[in-house]
Formats: C-alpha cells, sequence, structure tokens
C-alpha cells in the first residue's frame, strides 16, 4: 500500500508524460487526477492506521542506490506518524488540486504536460517525505525544485516566467549547497546517511562533544567546531532556501508566475515546507544542539515580521498570499527554533489546507476577472462570485486565527498560531521573546493585508473594465468543489487534531517520530502563560481586521494619503526592502563581470597569448619561410611521435638483452 | 572460447571495418551509403561483442583479467592486454558512443565520406588499446597515435577555424606527450620492464617517483584537461564536427583520468600523495573559474565545452582523495559525463544541422517547434546540473564526500559548483529553447528526426537509469578501487617506515 501511495502519482507522470499527446488531455487530466484521488484515499488510510492507531513504523525497501565503501544507501519507504501527516497532506492538496486544474487549465494547449508535471511534483514530494535517509530526502528535494522549475515557466512564452523559474531553481541550489555539505558532514561524523544509524549515534556523539579531556571538534573551514552545529546549521541552509526564509526568499513571489494551481499545491501547501519537514525529521539532531535552534528561531521571526510588512503593500492578488506563505513558513521555523516540533508540523498541516483553499479561491477570482491578477483592478466581486467569496473568507478567517481564546473552539490557524506564539513566550531560548514579540506583530500584519485583500477584492467600488465586467462569472463545480473540502479542512482541521498533534495525546501520536528533549516541557508550559498573552494574537487579530476595514471600506483615501506622507516607507515596503536589487547588485552582476575577466582575460590574454598562442606565433614565423602545409600541422604531429616511437623502439632493442 | 582473445578482436575490429570501407570504390550516393553502412555495422558489431568482456568479467578480483600476451619488439616490450575494473567499463564507453557518432555523421558529412568514416574506426582501435593495454610502451602507441586521426577529424571536417584549433591541440599535447616518454624511458632502464603488471607492484625510489609524476602529469592533465591548459578544448570543440565532440568529451577526456588511476596513483605513490594538494588546487579552480567562464559563452558548444572541464575538476578532486567515495565517484563521473557531455553534443548537433550557427542569440523557442528536442535537451542539461536521479548527480555527490573527508575548503568550494552549473545550464537552456518563436529563421525548424531520436533516446535511458541504479558499474570497480587504495596506503606506510628508521 506504502508503494502504492509513492508510485501512483509517477505511473500517472509517466502515462500523461510519455502518451499524452496519443491519449488527448482530457484522458491526461482524468487518469492523473483519479490516481492522486486513489493515493490520496490510501494516505488517509495509513494516517489512521499509522499516526491515530497504534502502526509501528512501516519500511519498505525498494532497490539498493549507491554502494562506496561504507557508504551505503538504499531507496525505501519509510512510514511513521510525521510522515503520514506529510502524505495526508500532500496527496490530499495534489489531489484536490489536479481536479481543480481540470478547470482552471482548460483553455490551454499543454493541458497533459501541465498534469504530467502535477504529478511529477507530487511524486518527488513523496519520495522525500518517505526517505528513510538523507539521500533520498535529497533527491526527492532536487526533485520537488525541479518540478517547481518546470510548473512555474509552464507559460515558456513569457519571459518573465522563464526568468521566474530560473531564478527559484538558482536560489534554491544556494540551500542545497548547504544541505549537501550538512549530508557530507553527517557522513564525516556518524558514518551513514540512514535516519535509524544517525539517530541512534546521537547521544553517543553528544557525550564525545562534551568530553572533558578530548572533545570531539569538527574542522570545518577556518577553525573547530561542535560538529553538531556545523550540521544542523548546514541543513537549516537547506531548509531556508527550499522554505523561502529570509535572505534566500527571493524566488518565493516570484514564483507566481506559474499559474495558480501550481501556486496553491508547491508554493503554499507542500513543497515549501519541505524545510520545516526537514528540520522536524532531524529533531533528534536540532534538540540537542541549541546554538543552532537559536539561528532557527532569529531567522523564522525575522522571516515571518519581514514578510508580513512586505505583504501590507502588495497589489497583486497572488502576491500578498505568496508573502503571506513565507511570513507564515516563518511561524514555522519559530515553533522549530524553540523545540515546539509538534506545533510546527501542526501549522504546517492546517497551514496546507487554508493556505491550497486562498490560493485556489485566488485562482476562482483571477479566473472570473478575466486573469486580471492586480486587485487595483477589483472590487466589489462579492455579489458576483459567492461561493468563491465565501471560501476565500473562511480561508481568511483561518489565516487570521478568529477563535474564542482559552478555549479549543477557532478556525484552523487558530489553534496552530496561537500555540505558536504562546509557545514562543514561554519558551527558553535566548531568541523567545524576540521571537515572540515579532510574531505577535507579524499576527497584527497577517490580520491586516488578510482582510485588505478581502475588502479589495470583493467589496467597494467595482474596478474592472465593462469588458471585464461582463464576463465576470462562478468557476464550475469542477474548481468549487476542491474550495469547499479545502474550507471543511481550514474550518476543522485546528480544532480535531489540536490534542494529538500539540496537546494531551501528543506521544500517542507522535510515537517517537518527533524527538523531544527531557528537559523541553513546553507542551505543558504554554497552557501556563498569563492570559494577557493568550489574548494578544487574538487583539492583534482585531486590530487588523478593523483598520482593514476602516482604511479599505470606510475611508478608502487613507491608504494613499499614507504612503504618500511616508513615501520612503511606501517604496521600501513595496520594492520587497530592495533584496532583488541588493543581490543583483552583490551576485549576478559580478558573477557575470568575473566571467567575461576570466574568459577575456585570463583565458584569451594570459594563458593562450603566454602559451599555445605565442609558440604559435614564433612557429609559424618559422614555418611561413620553410613550407607550407595545406592540411594545417597534423602530420608534422604525426612525424614527430613516429619519430618518438622510433626512438623508443631503437633504443629499447638494444638495451633489451642487458636486464 | 575462453582462450579466444576477446580484448585484441574488440580493439581491432574496427580495423577491419576501415579495411573494407577501403575496398568500397567511387564518391556517389550508393557507395557513400555503403560506406556509411559498413562503419555503422561494425561499430556495433564491435559494441556487442565488448559486452562480452562485460560479461565475462568477474568483478570479484582486483587483478587484471582476459589477459593476453604476444611476442612484439623485444623481450622485454610485448604485446600485452587485459582489463581491470578500472578500465574495463571505459572499453564499453567507447564501443557504446561509437556507433551514436558514426550515426550521427550519415546525413551532416557529405565530402570525404570515406576518410571520415576511416579515420573514426581507426580513432576507436586506438581508444580501446589504450585501455586495454598492459605495456607501457603499447600504452604510448595508442595514447599518441589515436590522436592522429582526432587532428585530421577536427581539421579537415571542422568548422572555420579548424587549423587554429588543431595547431592549439597539437602544441599542447606534444610538450606533455615529450615529457611523458622521457618517462616511460626512464621507468624502462630503472624497472627494467615496460609490463605495467610488473611495474604495479615495483617500488620506485622516492626522488624518482616525483619526477616520473611530474612527466606524465603534464600529459594527462593536459588531456583531462585541467586548468590552466585546458583552453585548447573548447577551440577543438568548438570547431570539431559534431561526431568529433562527442568522441573528443565522451572518450579521449577520459583517458588523462584513467592515465592518473593507472599510472600515477599506482606507481607513484609517494609523489602522488605529495602533489595531491596541487591537484586539490587546480581541480577547485578549474571548476569555479571555468563555470564562470562558460556562464558568458555566446557559442553553445563553447559553453558546453567549458562545463566540461568544471566536471572533469570533481574527477580530479575525487580521484586523488583516495578515498573509496572520492575514487568510485571520480570513475563514475567519467563514465556519466561520457554519456551526458557526448549527449550534449549530439543535442548541439540536431539543431547545428539545421541552422548551421551555434550562436546562442541565433536561437530561442525552439520548444515552440521542436518539443522532442526540448524534452531531451532538458533531460540531459538536468544531468549536467547534476540533479539527483540522472548519472551527473552520482559522480558529483560521491567526488565531493571523498572531497570533504580530506579537506572542507575543497569541499566547500567545489560544492559552490552546483550552484553556478545550475546558473550558466539552465541560462542556456532558456535562452535557447524556452521563449517565443520570433526569429525568421527558426519559423520553418523541424522537430528531431527518427534517426536522432535513435540515437538520444538509449542515451536518456541511460542516463536515468544509472541515477537510479548505480550498481552496475558501482560493483564493477568496487574491488579494483579498493585494492588501489589499500596498495596506496600501504606504500605511504612503508614509506614512513622508512624514514622512521632512517631518523
Amino acid at each position: 500500500m506504502y508503494s502504492a501511495i509513492v508510485f501512483l502519482p509517477l505511473i500517472g507522470f509517466l502515462i500523461a508524460g510519455l502518451f499524452g499527446r496519443s491519449i488527448g488531455h482530457k484522458a491526461s487530466e482524468y487518469v492523473t487526477s483519479s490516481l492522486l484521488v486513489l493515493a490520496a484515499l490510501l494516505s488517509w488510510v495509513a494516517f489512521f492506521s499509522v499516526a491515530l492507531g497504534s502502526g509501528e513504523t512501516q519500511k519498505v525497501q525498494l532497490l539498493s542506490w549507491i554502494a562506496s565503501g561504507s557508504l551505503v544507501f538504499d531507496w525505501a519507504i519509510r512510514v511513521d506518524t510525521l510522515t503520514a501527516v506529510m502524505l495526508v497532506v500532500v496527496n490530499s492538496v495534489s489531489a484536490l488540486v489536479h481536479i481543480y486544474s481540470i478547470g482552471y487549465m482548460h483553455h490551454d494547449p499543454h493541458r497533459s504536460r501541465f498534469f504530467a508535471y502535477l504529478s511529477l511534483f507530487t511524486f518527488a514530494m513523496l519520495m522525500l517525505v518517505t526517505s528513510d535517509n538523507l539521500m533520498q530526502m535529497f533527491f526527492g528535494w532536487e526533485g520537488v525544485g525541479l518540478a517547481s522549475y518546470l510548473l512555474i515557466g509552464f507559460w515558456f512564452q513569457k519571459p518573465s516566467a522563464n526568468a521566474a523559474s530560473m531564478k527559484a531553481f538558482v536560489v534554491n541550489r544556494v540551500g542545497d549547497f548547504g544541505f549537501l555539505l550538512g549530508i557530507f558532514a553527517i557522513y564525516y561524523i556518524f558514518g551513514s546517511t540512514d535516519y535509524d544509524v544517525i539517530f541512534a549515534k546521537v547521544p553517543e556523539i553528544v557525550a564525545q562533544i562534551n568530553d572533558q579531556e578530548s572533545p570531539l571538534r569538527l574542522t570545518f573551514l577556518w577553525s573547530e567546531w561542535n560538529p553538531l552545529t556545523v550540521i544542523c546549521l548546514l541543513l537549516f541552509t537547506g531548509a531556508m532556501g527550499k522554505s523561502a526564509q529570509f535572505l534566500l526568499h527571493t524566488w518565493l513571489p516570484d514564483a507566481m508566475e506559474g499559474p495558480t494551481p501550481v501556486s496553491a499545491l508547491i508554493h503554499a501547501a507542500t513543497m515549501v515546507t519541505a524545510g520545516v519537514f526537514m528540520v522536524a525529521r532531524m529533531s533528534p539532531l536540532f534538540e540537542v544542539t541549541p546554538d543552532a535552534l537559536v539561528v532557527v528561531t532569529f531567522v523564522g521571526a525575522t522571516t515571518a515580521f519581514f514578510a508580513a510588512t512586505v505583504g501590507l503593500v502588495q497589489n497583486d492578488i497572488k502576491r500578498v498570499i505568496a508573502y503571506s506563505t513565507c511570513s507564515q513558513l516563518g511561524y514555522m521555523f519559530v515553533a522549530l527554533g524553540i523545540g515546539a516540533y509538534g506545533a510546527a508540523v501542526f501549522h504546517l498541516f492546517t497551514h496546507a489546507f487554508f493556505k491550497a483553499l486562498l490560493f485556489l479561491g485566488a485562482g476562482s477570482v483571477i479566473h472570473a476577472v478575466s486573469d486580471e491578477q492586480d486587485m487595483r483592478k477589483m472590487g466589489g466581486l462579492a455579489k458576483h462570485v459567492k461561493v468563491t467569496y465565501w471560501m476565500m473568507t473562511i480561508g481568511t478567517l483561518a489565516l487570521t486565527g478568529v477563535g474564542i481564546p482559552g478555549t479549543l473552539i477557532g478556525f484552523a490557524g487558530f489553534n496552530s498560531k496561537d500555540a505558536i506564539i504562546e509557545s514562543a513566550f514561554a519558551a527558553h531560548n535566548p531568541m523567545a521573546m524576540y521571537a515572540f514579540g515579532m510574531t505577535v506583530i507579524a499576527a497584527l500584519f497577517t490580520s491586516f493585508y488578510s482582510w485588505r485583500l478581502v475588502f479589495m477584492t470583493f467589496h467597494g467600488k467595482e474596478r474592472m473594465s465593462a469588458d471585464v465586467k461582463a464576463h465576470i462569472h462562478e468557476s464550475p463545480l469542477v474548481m468549487t468543489v476542491p474550495l469547499m473540502i479545502l474550507a471543511v479542512g481550514a474550518v476543522f482541521t485546528g480544532m480535531v487534531f489540536s490534542s494529538f498533534f500539540y496537546g494531551a495525546h501528543f506521544d500517542a501520536f507522535w510515537k517517537g517520530a518527533l524527538y523531544v528533549g527531557p528537559d523541553n516541557n513546553l507542551i505543558e508550559e504554554f497552557h501556563h502563560v498569563p492570559w494577557a498573552v493568550k489574548l494578544a494574537p487574538f487583539v492583534m487579530m482585531l486590530t487588523g481586521l478593523v483598520s482593514a476595514w476602516y482604511m479599505y471600506i470606510k475611508q478608502p483615501t487613507i491608504p494613499k494619503q499614507l504612503a504618500k506622507r511616508h513615501q520612503w516607507l511606501y517604496q521600501f515596503l513595496l520594492n520587497k526592502w530592495y533584496f532583488d536589487e541588493l543581490y543583483n547588485f552583490l551576485f549576478v552582476r559580478p558573477s557575470m563581470k568575473i566571467g567575461a575577466f576570466l574568459w577575456k582575460k585570463g583565458d584569451e590574454r594570459v594563458i593562450d597569448y603566454y602559451g599555445p598562442n605565442g609558440i604559435a606565433a614564433r612557429v609559424i614565423d618559422m614555418t611561413n619561410r620553410v613550407v607550407r602545409l595545406q592540411t594545417g600541422y597534423v602530420y608534422h604531429y604525426a612525424f614527430a611521435m613516429m619519430i618518438g616511437v622510433a626512438v623508443l623502439i631503437t633504443w629499447a632493442m638494444f638495451t633489451g638483452g642487458a636486464h | 572460447m575462453s582462450d579466444w582473445p576477446l580484448l585484441s578482436t574488440v580493439a581491432f575490429l574496427p580495423l577491419v571495418g576501415a579495411f573494407l570501407i577501403l575496398l568500397v570504390k567511387g564518391d556517389d550516393d550508393i557507395s557513400r551509403r555503403n560506406i556509411n553502412n559498413v562503419a555503422l555495422w561494425t561499430t556495433i558489431v564491435t559494441f556487442l561483442i565488448s559486452l562480452l568482456i562485460w560479461n565475462q568479467f568477474d568483478p570479484s578480483t582486483a587483478g587484471f583479467q582476459m589477459q593476453e600476451e604476444a611476442a612484439w619488439l623485444s623481450s622485454s616490450v610485448s604485446y600485452r592486454m587485459g582489463v581491470d575494473g578500472i578500465s574495463m567499463l571505459f572499453v564499453i564507453l567507447t564501443t557504446a558512443l561509437m556507433p551514436a557518432a558514426i550515426y550521427a555523421g550519415r546525413d551532416s558529412v557529405t565530402k570525404r565520406v570515406k576518410e571520415y568514416m576511416i579515420a573514426f574506426l581507426v580513432l576507436e582501435t586506438m581508444m580501446i588499446g589504450v585501455f586495454c593495454a598492459l605495456d607501457l610502451v603499447l600504452f604510448y602507441l595508442f595514447f599518441e597515435a589515436g590522436l592522429i586521426p582526432m587532428f585530421i577529424i577536427i581539421g579537415v571536417w571542422g568548422g572555420q577555424n579548424r587549423v587554429y584549433a588543431s595547431f592549439k591541440f597539437f602544441l599542447y599535447t606534444l610538450i606533455g606527450s615529450v615529457l611523458m616518454l622521457l618517462a616511460i624511458m626512464a621507468m624502462y632502464w630503472e624497472a627494467g620492464t615496460t609490463d605495467i603488471v610488473t611495474l604495479l607492484s615495483y617500488t620506485f625510489p622516492p626522488e624518482m617517483q616525483t619526477w616520473l609524476w611530474l612527466a606524465f602529469f603534464a600529459s594527462f592533465a593536459v588531456k583531462m584537461p585541467m586548468w590552466p591548459v585546458h583552453t585548447w578544448l573548447p577551440d577543438a570543440h568548438v570547431q570539431a564536427p559534431t561526431a568529433g565532440s562527442v568522441i573528443l568529451a565522451g572518450i579521449l577526456l577520459k583517458m588523462g583520468g584513467y592515465g592518473f588511476l593507472r599510472f600515477s596513483l599506482p606507481m607513484f605513490p609517494l609523489a602522488s600523495d605529495f602533489f595531491a594538494p596541487l591537484v586539490y588546487a587546480m581541480s577547485v579552480v578549474a571548476i569555479v573559474y571555468t563555470s564562470l567562464v562558460a556562464l558568458m559563452q555566446q557559442d553553445i558548444k563553447k559553453l558546453i565545452a567549458y562545463s566540461s572541464v568544471a566536471h572533469m575538476g570533481y574527477v580530479t578532486l575525487g580521484i586523488f582523495t583516495m578515498t573509496m567515495q572520492g575514487v568510485q565517484g571520480g570513475i563514475f563521473q567519467m563514465l556519466s559525463h561520457g554519456i551526458v557531455s557526448g549527449a550534449l553534443f549530439l543535442c548541439v548537433g540536431v539543431v547545428y544541422d539545421r541552422m548551421h550557427t551555434r550562436e546562442i542569440s541565433a536561437y530561442g523557442g525552439l520548444v515552440n517547434r521542436m518539443p522532442w528536442f526540448a524534452t531531451v535537451f532538458m533531460i540531459f542539461t538536468m544531468a549536467n546540473v547534476g540533479l539527483p536521479g540522472t548519472s551527473g548527480f552520482v559522480g558529483e555527490f560521491l567526488t565531493l564526500m571523498g572531497a570533504f573527508q580530506q579537506n572542507t575548503w575543497i569541499a566547500f568550494i567545489a560544492t559552490s559548483g552546483v550552484i553556478l552549473s545550475a546558473a550558466y545550464a539552465l541560462w542556456l537552456y532558456r535562452r535557447v529553447v524556452f521563449g517565443k518563436l520570433e526569429k525568421e529563421s527558426l519559423k520553418s525548424i523541424l522537430d528531431m528526426n527518427m534517426r536522432e531520436k535513435i540515437i538520444l533516446v538509449p542515451l536518456v535511458v541511460l542516463t536515468i537509469l544509472f541515477g537510479v541504479y548505480p550498481a552496475p558499474i558501482m560493483d564493477v570497480t568496487a574491488v579494483s578501487v579498493e585494492n588501489l587504495i589499500n596498495n596506496y596506503e600501504a606504500a605511504l606506510a612503508a614509506a614512513d617506515k622508512v624514514a622512521l628508521l632512517t631518523k
């Protein structure tokens, strides 16, 4: 069954990819979608038996991959609770996105290729989450990167899409660079890349590190380090790339060039959470590496804040949600950093539903207004696209975390996000207070930009052209039904699963899949934070809602005045803190300049000039005087070689008897 | 059957084909087709017979297998052939790539077809000979003589600037060869034999190892090519006809790496250990330097040529780490690069045959009319980038893993190559394949024909197969590599002991 979950999407990919042309678009769509639905159903079965049941960790050996000396790893499937959660997330969202795409993409001439890519992505993501060793995780890691590259650049005639897809791949490779080095270091220290071997050896390594007389150190670059700190930070670099964390986030907003279902599946619900999954998977390592956790917390908190500020002023409906995703991923890393792994995966789980809902809802809006994405050219859509409006509202309620403080009653984001904020307050990490502050402020911004999006899109004056207006229509059922299913998840997953992921049933649910140190009682402590802390996110959410309502419904002139009065701040945010410009200046242009310099000056001016060309010039001078050869200098060479061989042979024969 | 000289059969069968071609008279279409067919079938039969070598090969022993010996020049210089786990797969790589190279020239080569095919068949014999020779003189003969047909291929069937390119090739290789010849003489002087098997267990005095190592290095470094003696390669590739590039990148570049493994490391272990940092330095410079240069190229073939230099940097890096992962990775990287870069040059050949230009700016939007080409080119681009699941990943990963165990700086800088390779390869792909099809000249371009598909699809299959399941290759090399490393370490340990005693 577990093999089927992983390989059904691959079969779908192969059928649609190889035979898409001959079997036609309809067949490709139905084959890939139905295989995915089947995989999703099986995933839920796995979830109930492994996570909610008492099932042991399941392993399926598939094939040996690489064996070189003591470095051995296989293709294998490992299903424990963490994997089961991811299987449910990936396959459910993927199946719904497949179905939704049948409607969304139905004008596109390359639909079968689109569905093939979607299935390929799903397969790679499943290989990632079911991996039993770091290498297979890396395979999935790069595989989803490839699929993301192909899907962002799906509309290959758009130059902006091509640029974005390349940027996504290359920036991710920066993270992969760290990930690879991390794997090398792990093998160097632990002698294996298998999770079980690594995790079993952690106590031993920790003991060696803390050894008074000869502590274990890893020489990395200029100094000696605690090996676990180096390993965790390198792995985290990989996570930062894939999960678009601060400094390596620049590709995610551009990735919105891809078709909207892709944004929902890859750039909101699944692929970008791979970094969170990786850190959670490696929790036995991170948990004993406090220094690394400080960095994780800091980066997560900074991302949560930074992305939320940029989200405040964007006008492209998809970009707002993209920055929101980036910000929410920051929350998850905060949770990981403070040691609340359960809360991180819980937020990953709920976020997948409500963020996919928001994206697909946005897709439905874009579909309705003739592919317009600028919210300034929307407005008043609520009465035209009622279903979409309500679904988006549910998504927004879930994202902003609406619920009753002190109870478990609330939309999905309420349970998971508030758990993170409260845990941050209770945590002992040196960065915990910073994280608490940042996440609370980010909660305010989240509420503001989310409601701003709803108000600008669905309320107020209708700002589209008459032409567009005439075409406004609600999406077909094939698109709205997936929205409704996701909406169910956005409403209930928080309340239903809270106690399992990060509550009373924690141990019974995870069964050791997430490692929590003996001193880590966060899951108990976060219940006992002061009332003010529990109320803070709620107050922030309300403040955001009210101010968004005031500025975009009551007094729609205020935003413009504010932008004018604080021009530099507005420009700073609108231009995303100028990261693209900075990176262009720091990395892209210098690389090109150095490349051109090395080519023109290094290769041609120095090496060739003093090497072959210089000698050649002298030789040509000479040969010009002696004789002209028509076919180049081949015969010269042959001649020289023959003389050489002749000399050698003669000499060999003369001296042959001597020995 | 077991006495049948299989290696010699495989090595000299192409010469038989060349002889048959000589017999074909006339220069009309029919005789040209006959020549093509004879050449193609010769290489296919050679390939099929060479598979018997793999079949008979016993991967559990480190020694040379299928050995042949015959009297030749004198009592000490004889004709000796044999393969071990390090060399055997290079023979298969050669025989496997040849049919693709020959078939690729079927429509594009129209002048002097007879000589063209003879040159390729002679070249095949020489290349197989290099990987099978177990006598230094025989090795040298194959090693150097193989370059003559390559010169002729570039010089006669090459592009505009072919004379310059072959000249450059000539100058570089000449210097290396002369030094290697001197070293071979010195080795014979010292050890009294040119038998490679005997020499492998002979211990050369430490000072002598240094000089011999340097002399061999001069020759192999040029062939690799290593930075800074790489500048002949881009020119040679640009000027060579498609099939010439395929063989050059696919096989000739592997002779240097093979030479390191066959001679430098096992015969001069002390010198290898001493010079390893130099090799690391040259390798990482090659990886970063040539990747940056590749980024700025305007000629498709030149870009791929520079990326080849970078990939060969991983090979030298891995080999000289003398770790199991490093050496096996280096061998794997060479085999994989043989397939992938050969295929990339074939892809360039596909569009070059149609447009007769290699300028990147002359292309754009090919995917609109050439979906087959776009797919195949994408797969090989990704293999070139080292995506896991393709064969390109395995070698790159293993060599870096080996490097990390030796020195983290080296590993750190070399690993940055994964970022740069993604940048130049994807940028190339984007400029050539993606975008709108706007250029008038491209409006009527046709997708790959059946011949091109027959050539490239098997390479796609191999690239993915060995990426997912590299065991067939790893198993063959494992024991021989282990033996190589053990002997190397034993030699270093013995030298240490001597040093201690004399103190």
